[in-house]
């Protein structure tokens, strides 16, 4: 088929591809926008397998063992696995990025300075995406450890590997054609690899939004990269769409952070600090039994629950949302405050909510329900620590000072569920905790929310 | 000419995703991630367009390789971004409430 049609049905999906993100602003035709952007890439796919010349045995072939892997996963993935499942997609498309750079370089040789440089760039980035991603997937299934793991030399390691690849890079760009010209390419590949690794590891547990969402960008840009290889406007376009939402994302999970992402990137945040932990606000704690925390949500009017990452460890969703159907029974108005960086990924706490079938007009952003705390009779905290911590507005010691968090502590009450007293990502002690209208409910979450259901169901 | 015109094309379609992606909420983060996925796997097309019939074998596979993983993304990002999207959902309509 004529080159040129091609590219213009390509248009219609790119269009497809921008009404599908516009129709994400809200929840009621986000939906219908993503089955747009679906459409967008069916259409894109078919005609690209009307170009001429084409190879279809080992398109089929890949196309079939990828559809068939990827429906598997999606239709059996969990929903508190999300993070899991969004890291390995972002490896895999790095991934392809990266071969599809390779296959079109061993294929011609002849390559000029530009292609040369966006050939480096797309097999870089989408290396580095890979092997970060694998490892940050590694971090979230629990298959290595959490912690920020530091090492001595690390960013003196890290400058000589990324030194190595634009050394190799530059020659590279200049005899892209010679044998040796293809020794430095494999060289950059396995340079890509090893720096997506060093470069993660670093990164502890509860950081890991920002990562996902800077991997997202970067599998983004390895796209990009591949389109400017191919000449090809689509790649280019839906790229540069994906890399930006990445961009965007990360900045806004560092600033519910307060950090800057270096900091977040090199500090090792969360390994280092973890040794004073026995310092900060000690006190007394009220700790309450499923009976007094009952008889305080029966009483009041308003709840807000604030879910952590420990209601997805816990998969208390379901839970919440009962006792959430018997409070409003009782004519007391129940609404779920939820941190932007709560979870595991940007937006984690309001999918695992979705799915216990809150409504979403339930799910407050942390900006809308900070002005309105002093009229709110309980919070119930589920698993979140760090989020709720008032060191972040008046302690300049504290290593999270300046964190927005969810203002919890100037509720008529706020009950605390948590399994002990340890301290949470950060590593420093809670004085909500300690605070004179706070309770302390000790237990496992999913637990501790069934003894409440039970409580009320018993009345 | 060509890289100008590319360039041209990347930054305005930067330019474009700052704009769309600035206006979702941060309840479909989490969709918008897997969504946007599923649309980084465009690299499917530039995959299936690289395996041509006079192609040597090792960039065969290669191709290949790519085909299988951006299919992964595009089949399995839409699907769980779909999956994602139909949990949420607005109060239910019968206003009688629970009893």
């Amino acid at each position: 088929m004529n080159p040129l049609f091609i590219n213009f049905i390509y248009i219609i999906s790119a269009a497809l591809f921008i009404f599908g993100l516009k129709m994400l602003s809200s929840p009621a035709t986000a939906r219908r926008g993503n089955l747009l952007s679906s459409l967008g890439m069916l259409i894109a796919i078919i005609i690209t397998l009307m170009n001429a010349g084409l190879d279809y045995k080992w398109i089929f072939l890949g196309i079939l063992i990828g559809s068939g892997i990827g429906a598997f996963v999606a239709i059996r993935v969990e929903m508190t696995s999300m993070p899991e499942m969004v890291a390995l997609f972002n490896g895999f498309g790095g991934i392809s990025s990266l071969l599809l750079a390779w296959a079109e370089y061993h294929q011609n040789r002849e390559l000029s300075v530009f292609i040369a440089i966006v050939a480096f760039l797309s097999a870089f980035i989408g290396g580095v995406t890979f092997s970060g991603s694998m490892v940050a997937f590694g971090k979230l299934s629990g298959k290595i450890t959490q912690k920020a793991v530091v090492f001595k030399g690390q960013h003196i390691i890290n400058a000589v590997i990324l030194s190595t690849a634009l050394a190799a890079a530059g020659i590279f760009c200049i005899t892209p054609a010679s044998g040796f010209g293809y020794v430095l390419f494999a060289l950059i590949l396995l340079v890509a690899l090893g720096f997506g690794v060093t470069s993660t590891i670093p990164i502890g547990g509860a950081d890991m939004p920002v990562v996902i969402s800077l991997l997202n960008s970067y599998s983004g840009i390895a796209a990009c990269a591949a389109g400017f290889v191919i000449s090809n406007n689509i790649l280019i376009v839906a790229g540069a769409l994906v890399g930006a939402s990445g961009i965007i994302l990360t900045n806004i999970m560092c600033k519910a952070m307060n950090r800057s992402l270096a900091n977040v990137l090199f500090s090792g945040f969360g390994s280092t600090t973890a040794v004073q932990a026995g310092d900060g606000p000690q006190g007394e704690v009220r700790p309450a039994s499923a009976e007094d925390v009952y008889y305080i949500l029966e009483a009041a009017d308003s709840v807000a629950f604030v879910p952590g990452y420990g209601l997805a460890v816990a998969q208390a969703q379901h839970a919440v949302k009962e006792l959430g159907d018997l409070l409003e029974a009782n004519d007391t108005e129940v609404s779920y405050a939820i941190h932007p960086v709560a979870g595991r990924m940007p937006g984690h706490m309001n999918v695992l909510l979705a799915e216990a079938n809150v409504p979403y007009d339930q799910l407050v952003e942390m900006d809308d329900i900070n002005p309105r705390m002093d009229s709110v009779d309980v919070c119930v905290v589920i698993g979140a620590n760090d989020v709720v911590n008032p060191a972040a507005l008046d302690n300049e010691s504290s290593p999270i000072y300046g964190m927005p968090i969810i203002e919890t502590h100037r509720a008529k009450t706020v009950i605390v569920l948590k399994r002990s007293m340890n301290p949470g990502f950060a590593g420093i002690q809670n004085a909500l905790f300690f605070a004179e209208n706070a309770r302390m409910y000790f237990g496992d979450a999913k637990a501790s929310i069934q003894a409440l259901v039970a409580e009320f169901k018993n009345d | 000419m060509e890289p100008v015109y590319l360039t041209f094309v990347f930054v305005l379609a930067i330019f474009l995703g700052f704009e769309l992606i600035s206006k979702v909420p941060s309840t479909l983060h989490t969709p918008l991630m897997s969504g946007s996925n599923a649309i980084s796997g465009i690299t499917l097309i530039g995959a299936i367009a690289s395996l041509k019939c006079d192609n040597l074998t090792f960039a065969a596979v290669l191709g290949t390789a790519a085909v299988a993983f951006a299919t992964v993304n595009v089949v399995g990002g839409y699907m769980v971004t779909n999956r994602m999207l139909e949990m949420f959902k607005k109060k239910n309509k019968n206003e009688g409430g629970p009893r």
